[in-house]
C-alpha cells in the first residue's frame, strides 16, 4: 500500500504526514508513506488544495487535516 | 466519535463488525448532539444578551472601580468586548464552516470554467467568500483555475475576494459598529475584487504568467468532500471553530486591549489631524503602511475601532484595513512562483489603486458621523 501526502510544507501538511505515519505504525501494517511537495506533481494529480492524501493513487481528501479514524477507514476499506 | 476511534484497536479481521457498531452508535449519538447543539445555542443567546450588565457588574461591584474614570471605562470596555466578539466569532465561524463544506475548490472551479468575463468576475468574487482557501494553496489553486478554462481576470477576482472579504472581519465589524459598516465592508470588498479582476483581464496579462503554468497538465483529481453527510458537515464546522477561534483568540484579546487603552485614555479627535479626512495624503500612506503589515482580520479590527472612535476618517481606516488584509507580502512571495514580476506589480497597483479610490470616496461622502456611533 502506498499513501501519498501532498503539501508544499505548511503546518497542516506536516500534521497530516505525522498523523498518517502514526496511524500506520499503530495499526502495524505495511505501507509506504510518501510526502510530495513538488507543485507540478500536485497539479498532475489534480490537486488544488493542500494538504491532500491519496491511497494507492486514489485521492481520499483535500484541503484539510484528516482525523485518525478517517485514515484508518481509508487503509482498511 | 473520538472514543470509538481510540478503542478500535482491532485487527483487520474484526474491523468490519466494529464499523457497523460505530455507525449505529453515531446515529444514536446524532440525536444527542442535536440536543446539545440546541442547548449550546440557547446558552449563547442568553449570555450574549446579558453581556452589558455583566461587564458593568464586574467593573463596578467585583473590581470596585469608581465610575467614570479612564480606568473603569477601559476595563468595562474590555470586559464587555472580549466575550462579545468571541461569542460572535464562534457562531459565525461555525456557520461559515458549514457553508464552506458545500463549496470545495473543485466545485468552484467547475462553476467558473468557461464563464464570460464580466459575469465570471462577479461569480468569482462571490465564490471567493464561501470557498475554503488558504494562501499556502494559492499556487496549485491558481494553476488549477487557469489551465482548465477559467479566464485570468476571473481567477484574480477569486484570489482577491478570498482573503479580502473575510467572515471574521465581517463579524467583528458588525459586532463593533453595527450592520452599516459591515455592509460597506462587504460591498466595497466585492466591488474591488470584481473591478480589479476585470481590469487585469482587460490588460491581457496572460504572457506575464510564468511559462510553465500553461504547460502544466491538470490531472483529473477528485471532489472528495462534496458528498459529506450532515454529521460530516457539522464536524467540518466544529473543526473550523477549533482551528480559527483557537488561532485568533489571543489576537482578539490583544487587539481589544489596545482598543480599550485608546478608548479610555486617548482624547477624542486625537487621530483627526493625521488620519482625518482633511489630510489627503493619509489614504495612500495608509495603503503603503498596510502592505508589509500582515495581520489577520481579527487582530486589525479592534485597532480600527480605536482609530475610528478617536476621529480617524472612515475612508482612511477602511483603506488601511483592506491593505493589511488583501495586499500581503507573504502571499506575493508565494504567487511569484506563478506570476512574472510585471503581473505582480500590476496586481499590487490595481488592487492598491482600487483601495485608495474606496478610501477617498468614503472620506468625500462624509458618512462618518452617520455610520459610526
Amino acid at each position: 500500500m502506498k499513501i501519498t501526502v501532498y503539501g508544499p510544507g505548511c503546518t497542516k501538511c506536516k500534521q497530516t504526514e505525522e498523523l498518517i505515519r502514526h496511524v500506520v505504525t499503530e495499526m502495524g501494517i505495511q505501507a509506504d508513506v510518501v510526502k510530495v511537495s513538488d507543485i507540478k506533481e500536485m497539479i498532475a494529480a489534480g490537486i488544488m488544495s493542500t494538504p491532500a492524501v491519496a491511497v494507492d493513487g486514489v485521492i481520499k481528501m483535500a484541503g484539510r487535516v484528516p482525523k485518525a479514524d478517517e485514515v484508518k477507514q481509508w487503509i482498511t476499506g | 466519535m473520538k472514543k470509538i476511534a481510540t478503542t478500535c484497536q482491532c485487527d483487520t479481521a474484526t474491523c468490519p463488525t466494529e464499523q457497523v457498531d460505530a455507525s449505529t452508535t453515531s446515529s444514536r449519538m446524532s440525536g444527542r448532539s442535536v440536543a446539545l447543539g440546541v442547548l449550546a445555542l440557547i446558552a449563547w443567546v442568553l449570555l450574549y444578551q446579558y453581556l452589558a450588565p455583566i461587564a458593568h457588574w464586574v467593573t463596578a461591584t467585583l473590581l470596585h472601580l469608581p465610575a467614570n474614570t479612564h480606568l473603569s471605562q477601559a476595563v468595562e470596555f474590555f470586559v464587555f468586548e472580549v466575550p462579545k466578539v468571541l461569542l460572535l466569532l464562534t457562531l459565525v465561524v461555525f456557520g461559515v464552516g458549514i457553508i464552506r463544506s458545500f463549496f470545495t475548490p473543485e466545485r468552484t472551479r467547475k462553476m467558473l470554467a468557461g464563464k464570460r468575463e464580466s459575469v465570471g468576475n462577479v461569480l468569482a468574487a462571490l465564490l471567493g467568500i464561501v470557498t475554503p482557501f488558504c494562501s499556502c494553496s494559492a499556487v496549485p489553486l491558481f494553476i488549477g483555475f487557469v489551465t482548465t478554462g477559467v479566464p485570468l481576470g476571473v481567477t484574480f477576482s477569486f484570489l482577491i475576494s478570498a482573503p479580502m472579504v473575510n467572515e471574521i472581519a465581517l463579524v467583528l465589524l458588525y459586532g463593533l459598529f453595527g450592520w452599516k459598516v459591515a455592509a460597506i465592508y462587504l460591498g466595497t470588498g466585492l466591488f474591488i475584487a470584481i473591478v480589479t479582476g476585470w481590469t487585469i483581464g482587460r490588460l491581457k496579462m496572460e504572457p506575464h504568467v510564468e511559462d510553465w503554468v500553461y504547460a502544466a497538465q491538470m490531472g483529473e483529481g477528485a471532489d472528495t468532500d462534496a458528498d459529506l453527510d450532515w454529521a460530516g458537515r457539522i464536524r467540518y464546522g466544529l473543526d473550523a471553530v477549533r482551528e480559527i477561534v483557537g488561532k485568533v483568540w489571543l489576537f482578539v484579546i490583544l487587539g481589544i486591549a489596545v482598543g480599550a487603552g485608546i478608548h479610555g485614555y486617548v482624547p477624542e479627535g486625537a487621530m483627526a489631524a493625521i488620519m482625518g479626512k482633511d489630510a489627503w495624503w493619509s489614504v495612500p500612506l495608509a495603503v503603503l503602511i498596510g502592505i508589509p503589515m500582515y495581520s489577520n482580520a481579527a487582530g486589525i479590527i479592534p485597532v480600527v475601532q480605536a482609530l475610528l472612535s478617536k476621529g480617524a476618517a472612515l475612508g482612511t481606516v477602511l483603506a488601511f484595513m483592506m491593505s493589511v488584509i488583501a495586499l500581503s507580502l507573504p502571499e506575493m512571495v508565494i504567487l511569484r512562483k506563478v506570476l512574472k514580476p510585471r503581473l505582480i506589480a500590476t496586481f499590487i497597483a490595481v488592487v492598491g489603486g482600487g483601495i485608495m479610490l474606496i478610501g477617498y470616496l468614503f472620506n468625500l461622502m462624509n458618512v462618518h458621523a452617520f455610520i459610526v456611533k
